[in-house]
């Protein structure tokens, strides 16, 4: 494994207008790590996240990102085709809401197909059967593979949305509150995909969420957020069992009351 | 269209003019490219091809012989009534003869008879963007267009094969034009595809509600987009014509009677004509 980070950011800022999004984060992802961005509602989660998969456009700070190439870039000097064959071939996004991440008229296949034929493939037969791969493994039966998402039940959507962006092996997948709206039942399963995604591939995750115990179940690593800023940060287990900030210490009792 | 009052060579004024003939440069420039225009009021409903008529009345000199078709046929109220318009606004010598004509202003089809460098062919274009079924936003296209962004283009033919088991995209069938631009053809049938691959005469595209001009230079390479396991299909009504017998050109499936009796034409009634006078009349 490589030890230089495979993300880093330094400084990283975000304001709207007077508003502040997030401020000063300084942040490293490790190949293989999993990171969970905790915190309440407001907090600048989804902020930090759109800033860390170049979404949103900082207004101070540098990250930077080392490429499948072994190659370190700095992602805001990059030009927008660069910048997309990134999004493309290394990385991937899950959003809370499929319908953003979803072409909601296109079948299961289409969506899923999509990616390999945006690289360049260009054989029906390979990307269906590449497509159906992909589906089988996040549980999606080859008899759905031609119904739109529009058919599909709400985890369904989730495993299809990540089955659209495992199909060119990213290193590394952006997930905004992905279990946000489904049931436990379904949420579990999710989870254990997610877990079980992560141990075959090796893959980096990135994922914001409401829920302490999606981070406990998923992450290697926490950070807590408050008001823009990073207020604690360090291995799931520390960050839950013995927090250290004021603030973690209420969150975390918060959440053990419930 | 009547009581025309004082009205300029071909209608529109030379300042207008100037501004769509910049507008076709710049797309001979960029091959494929849309290229955006000040699109004007024309004498007539955007559904006849007011953007067709533009770019016609833009390069139409005293000297030209034009010709109109809509579905391949001279005769239909649209083509009759552009060609008159022309004839009137421009005095130009008017033809259904495709190799007489210098200009040939088309809905649909391009002709069977093959094209000349003497001769330019302005396509009437509803929908210019042929990346607008996936995606919505003028923004985002663009920005596809200039990044050659064009996976969503084979998610659509993926569609059709996955629903049909071949790529049942018949008409306005994606092409890519002089490998960079990806490009709507207009709604011509995919059978007409390979003769804008390489062609003689120049191809202009106006699009008069979306206000976009494009175009295809002389002798530039046009490739139907499609996959390596289901390669681009020419088709066509097989059998003859019932007219001249050609089992070449383009059918129309035509209604002979109120019995429901059917027979196939050619599109092109030029072409049939033609055929007709070579061969003499069929019994
Ligand atoms: N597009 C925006 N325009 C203005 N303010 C925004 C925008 N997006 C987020 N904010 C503000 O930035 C702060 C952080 O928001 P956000 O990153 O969405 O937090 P979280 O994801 O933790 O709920 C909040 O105060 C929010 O109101
Ligand atoms: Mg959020
Ligand atoms: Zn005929």
């Amino acid at each position: 494994m490589n030890h230089v980070p495979l993300l880093s950011a330094r400084g990283l800022s975000k304001r709207y207008g007077a508003r502040i999004g997030c401020e000063e984060i300084d942040l490293d992802l490790h190949e293989g790590e999993v990171l969970a961005i905790v915190g309440e509602s407001g907090s600048g989660k989804s902020t930090l996240l759109g800033l860390m998969s170049t979404q949103l456009e900082s207004t101070t700070g540098s990250l930077a990102y080392r490429r499948r190439d072994g190659l370190s870039v700095e992602l805001d000097k990059l030009s927008e085709m660069e910048r997309r064959i990134l999004l493309r071939t290394e990385w991937g996004f899950i959003q809370q809401d499929a319908r953003l991440g979803l072409r909601m008229n296109v079948s299961a296949g289409g969506n899923v197909g999509e990616r390999l034929m945006a690289v360049g493939w260009r054989h029906y037969g390979q990307i269906r059967s590449e497509a159906q791969d992909w589906l089988a493994r996040v549980e999606i039966s080859a008899d759905r593979m031609d119904d739109a998402p529009t058919t599909f039940s709400g985890g369904m959507r989730q495993r299809l949305q990540i089955a659209r962006n495992m199909v060119t092996k990213p290193r590394l997948v952006f997930m905004d509150e992905p279990t946000g709206g489904l049931d436990v039942s379904v949420q579990a399963r999710l989870l254990d995909l997610i877990r079980s995604l992560v141990a075959l591939t090796g893959l980096s995750i990135v994922i914001v969420t409401h829920d302490l115990a999606v981070a406990r179940l998923l992450s290697h690593r926490i950070a807590v957020m408050r008001q823009g800023r990073i207020v604690e940060i360090g291995l799931a287990d520390q960050v839950l069992e013995d927090p250290q900030d004021p603030y973690t210490q209420l969150l975390v009792s918060s959440v053990l009351q419930v | 269209m009547s009581d025309l009052p004082e009205y300029n060579f071909a209608y529109l004024d030379e300042q207008t003019k100037r501004m769509i003939r910049r507008a076709i440069l710049k797309a001979i420039a960029i091959p494929g490219y849309q290229t955006p225009f000040a699109s004007r009021e024309m004498p007539m409903p955007y559904g006849w091809g007011t953007g067709g008529v533009q770019v016609t009345a833009a390069i139409l000199g005293t000297d030209d012989v034009l010709k109109v078709i809509d579905q391949g046929s001279d005769d239909t109220t649209n083509a009759v009534s552009i060609r008159k318009f022309f004839a009137r606004t421009a005095g130009v010598r008017t033809t259904t003869r495709t190799p007489e004509a210098t200009i040939i202003q088309t809905r649909h089809r391009i002709p069977e008879t093959a094209l000349g460098e003497h001769q330019v062919i302005v396509y009437q274009v509803p929908i210019p963007e042929p990346l607008r079924f996936l995606e919505p936003r003028e923004t985002e296209t663009r920005r596809m267009h200039a990044l050659e962004d064009y996976g969503v283009m084979h998610v659509k033919l993926y569609e059709d094969i996955a629903q049909h088991g071949h790529i049942a995209t018949a008409y306005a069938y994606p092409v890519k034009v002089d490998e960079r631009y990806v490009m709507d053809p207009s709604p011509t049938p995919k059978f007409d595809n390979p003769k804008m691959n390489q062609c003689p005469a120049l191809q202009l595209f106006g699009a008069g509600r979306e206000k976009r001009i494009y175009a295809i230079p002389p002798y530039t390479r046009v490739v139907s987009l499609d996959f390596e396991d289901h390669p681009f299909e020419r088709t066509r009504i097989s059998g003859a014509c019932s007219l001249c017998n050609s089992t070449k050109a383009f059918l129309d499936e035509v209604i002979t009677d109120d019995q429901g009796g059917r027979a196939f034409m050619c599109s092109d009634t030029d072409y049939c004509e033609q055929a007709r006078s070579r061969i003499g009349p069929l019994s």
